[in-house]
C-alpha cells in the first residue's frame, strides 16, 4: 500500500495541520516507507486473536459521585492565548 | 566534587545524620551544572535561587526536628513534561514554550512531600517523541561520554545529567524505551516500571496505553530509593494500580536465590553491534558466577514489535495531541496574519465552489497553530497516527496492531514460565554520532527494537551499565520482569552491580575532578 501526495494532503486536514509543499513531499516518501515497513504485520495470522488495547486489562474504575472543588475559573483560563473575563476567545466558528 | 561521586543513598544518610546540609549539597550540584552545562545542555531550565530556597527551607525544617521524608533534601532533576504548578513545562516544544500548569503532577507532589529539592527541568525530544534529544525545539543535549554523540532519548537530558554528576536522581518517562535507551547510552541505571505502577496524572500525554514514569540514577540502589517515592496508587489516575508499594530500598541488597535468567535469543540475532553482543554475553557469565541459572528463551513476535509500536503509539499520539488547538493553552498563530491570508485566498478563488472549500477561520487557526507549534517529528507521528486511524485503514493497521500486541504479551507470558527475568541488550549499538538519523526516521525507529516490547506488554524493564565499546562508550544491559516485579528487577540489577563496577565508571571530566 503506497501513499500519494494527495493522501498526505487529505490526512493533513484530518490532523488539523497545514503543510508546505516541501513537507508534503518529504512526508509522502517518509510515511510511505514507514507504512511499507508496517505492512509486514500482514504476514501474521491473527484470525483467532482478540485485539488488546491495554496491557493491564483493568475493570472499570468508578469515582464516587460526590461534588469536589475544581480549579477556579481564572486559573483554568490563565494559559489561554486569548480570553475575556470568563471564556476562551476564538475566531468566528461559522464564518463571518 | 567528591561529594558528587557519592550515591544518593549515601548522601541521604549524610543529610539525615546532619553531616551535610541540603543547601551545601544543592550548591555543589548547581556549580557542576554551571560548569558543564555549556557543553552538555541537559537542562531546559535551572532556577538557582528557587532550588537553594527549597534546600534552605528543608534544612530549617530538619533543624526544627521535623521529619524530612525519604529524600531529605536531595536534589532531583525532572523531565520537562511533568506538570509543576507555576513552573514552565515545555515538553521541549514551541507549542508549550510559555505553558505554566495550574497544578502539580502527582509525582511532583510526591517528590515535594518526600523532601526533594527540584533542581532543574531536563531536555527531551519534543513531546517525548524520539531517541536522541535532537527533536527538542530548544537544544540538543550531548552525551557526556562524547559530546559529538547523542545522549539517547527521549529522556536524554534526564540520563545525561546523572552521567555528568549534575543531579543524583532524575525522573524520566518511557513510552517505547525513553528511560532505558538513554540510560544505556549514558551509562546510568534507569527503570521503566509496570504500566500503572506510577501515577501518570500531570504527565503530558504521548501514548496513554504505553506511557510510564520512572527513575534514573547511577545505581540500582539509588533507583530503588526514588521508585519507592514515585510508586503507588492514585485516585486521580484511573489506570494506576491499587497494589501496595514494596520497601524497595530495604530489599534491593538481598540477592535472589536460584534466579532463573532467560537470555532472549531473538535479541542477539539481528544487526547487533559486536561490542554490545560481547558485553551482554559477559553479563550472562556474571550471572552464572552469581549462581543464576541461565536458559535461552524466545520472544518470537518481538521482531514485529517496531511495526506494532509505530502504529499504536502514533495513533494514540494523534488523538492525545488533538488538545493543542490554540484555544485553551499554549501557542496560537498570529490572528491578523491568519485573517489576511484567508481574505487573500477568498479574493483569489475562481468560483463559489472553490471558495466553499477554503478553511473556516477556526479550522485555519487550528491548522496554522499546530503547524507552527509542532516540530517535524511530532507532525510526522500525528500524520502517521491519523492515517492509521482513518476510515478504510483502521482495520488494516490499528486493529491489526492491537491483535499482534496480544501475541507479544502472550510471548512474554510463556517466557516468564521459564525465567524470572529476561536478559538482553537495550540498544543495537552504543551512542550514535549526532545527526546520524537526520533524514532517516525509520532508521531511528528501528533502534527501539529491544525496548518497545516492555511497553506493549506493560511489564517492567531496567537498563544498567554492563560494559564499554572499544571507543569507550557505555553499553546497557536490559532486564525485564513480569508486571509488578520491580523488586525482583532491582535485586537482580543490584546483584550485578556487586560483581561489576561498570555503574561506577564516569566520563573523564567527572572522574578527574576531586
Amino acid at each position: 500500500m503506497s501513499l500519494s501526495a494527495s493522501d498526505v494532503e487529505k490526512v493533513s486536514l484530518l490532523a488539523r495541520l497545514l503543510l508546505t509543499p516541501q513537507e508534503i513531499e518529504a512526508l509522502t516518501s517518509q510515511l510511505g516507507q514507514i507504512v511499507e515497513y508496517v505492512d509486514q504485520l500482514g504476514e501474521i495470522d491473527t484470525e483467532q486473536v482478540e485485539p488488546l488495547a491495554h496491557a493491564v486489562e483493568l475493570v472499570n474504575v468508578w469515582a464516587d459521585d460526590e461534588v469536589r472543588p475544581s480549579l477556579p475559573r481564572d486559573e483554568v483560563l490563565s494559559g489561554a492565548p486569548h480570553r475575556d473575563e470568563d471564556s476562551y476567545l476564538v475566531p468566528a466558528v461559522l464564518g463571518d | 566534587m567528591s561529594l558528587l561521586k557519592k550515591s544518593a543513598v549515601e548522601l541521604v544518610s549524610l543529610l539525615r545524620d546532619g553531616e551535610l546540609t541540603s543547601a551545601d549539597l544543592t550548591r555543589a550540584y548547581l556549580n557542576q551544572i554551571e560548569e558543564h552545562e555549556g557543553t552538555i545542555q541537559a537542562f531546559l531550565h535551572v532556577d538557582r535561587e528557587a532550588a537553594l530556597q527549597q534546600a534552605e527551607d528543608l534544612d530549617r525544617r530538619r533543624a526544627a526536628g521535623e521529619n524530612m521524608g525519604p529524600l531529605g533534601g536531595l536534589p532531583v532533576a525532572v523531565k520537562d513534561l511533568l506538570c509543576t504548578r507555576g513552573v514552565t513545562t515545555t515538553c521541549a516544544s514551541r507549542m508549550l514554550e510559555n505553558f505554566r500548569p495550574p497544578y502539580d503532577a502527582t509525582v511532583i507532589a510526591r517528590l515535594k512531600a518526600a523532601g526533594a529539592v527540584l533542581i532543574g527541568r531536563t531536555n527531551l525530544d519534543e513531546f517525548a517523541m524520539g531517541g536522541s534529544c535532537e527533536n527538542s525545539a530548544f537544544q540538543t543535549t550531548r552525551n557526556p561520554w562524547d559530546p559529538e554523540r547523542i545522549p539517547g532519548g527521549s529522556s536524554g537530558g534526564a540520563a545525561a545529567c546523572v552521567a555528568a554528576a549534575m543531579a543524583p536522581l532524575s525522573v524520566g518517562s518511557d513510552t517505547g524505551g525513553s528511560i532505558r535507551q538513554p540510560a544505556a547510552l549514558c551509562g546510568v541505571t534507569g527503570l521503566k516500571p509496570t504500566y500503572g505502577r506510577v501515577s501518570r496524572y500531570g504527565l503530558v500525554a504521548f501514548a496513554s496505553s504505553l506511557d510510564q514514569i520512572g527513575p534514573l540514577a547511577a545505581t540500582a540502589e539509588d533507583v530503588a530509593l526514588l521508585l519507592e517515592v514515585l510508586a503507588g496508587h492514585d485516585p486521580l489516575d484511573s489506570t494506576s494500580i491499587d497494589a501496595p508499594v514494596p520497601r524497595y530500598i530495604e530489599t534491593v541488597r538481598q540477592p535472589l536465590e536460584g534466579l532463573r535468567v532467560g537470555l532472549v535469543t531473538d535479541h542477539l540475532a539481528e544487526q547487533l553491534d559486536p561490542d554490545v553482543e560481547a558485553a551482554v554475553r559477559e553479563a550472562v557469565r556474571v550471572y552464572e558466577s552469581l549462581g543464576a541459572n541461565v536458559e535461552e528463551v524466545s520472544l518470537p513476535h518481538s521482531r514485529y514489535g517496531i511495526a506494532t509500536y509505530y502504529v499504536i503509539a502514533p495513533s494514540e499520539a494523534s488523538s492525545n495531541l488533538a488538545r493543542y488547538d490554540g484555544a485553551h493553552y499554549g501557542y496560537r498563530t498570529d490572528e491578523s496574519a491568519l485573517q489576511a491570508e484567508l481574505a487573500a485566498e477568498r479574493a483569489a478563488a475562481q468560483s463559489e465552489q472553490e471558495e466553499a472549500r477554503l478553511d473556516t477561520p477556526l479550522v485555519r487557526m487550528y491548522r496554522k497553530t499546530r503547524s507552527e507549534g509542532f516540530g517535524a517529528e511530532v507532525k510526522r507521528r500525528i500524520m502517521l497516527g491519523t492515517y492509521a486511524l482513518s476510515s478504510g485503514y483502521y482495520d488494516a493497521y490499528y486493529l491489526k496492531a492491537l491483535k499482534v500486541r496480544r501475541l507479544i504479551v502472550e510471548d512474554y507470558r510463556a517466557a516468564f514460565q521459564k525465567a524470572d527475568v529476561l536478559l538482553g541488550p537495550v540498544t543495537p549499538s552504543p551512542a550514535m554520532p549526532l545527526g546520524h538519523f537526520k533524514d532517516d526516521p525509520l532508521g531511528m525507529y528501528l533502534t527501539d527494537l529491544f525496548t518497545v516490547g516492555a511497553n506493549l506488554a506493560g511489564i517492567a524493564g531496567i537498563s544498567l551499565p554492563c560494559g564499554q565499546s572499544r571507543e569507550g562508550l557505555p553499553i546497557g544491559l536490559h532486564l525485564q520482569a513480569p508486571p509488578l516485579e520491580e523488586e525482583r528487577l532491582l535485586r537482580a540489577a543490584h546483584m550485578f552491580q556487586t560483581a561489576t563496577d561498570w555503574h561506577r565508571r564516569r566520563p573523564d571530566f567527572v572522574a578527574s575532578e576531586d
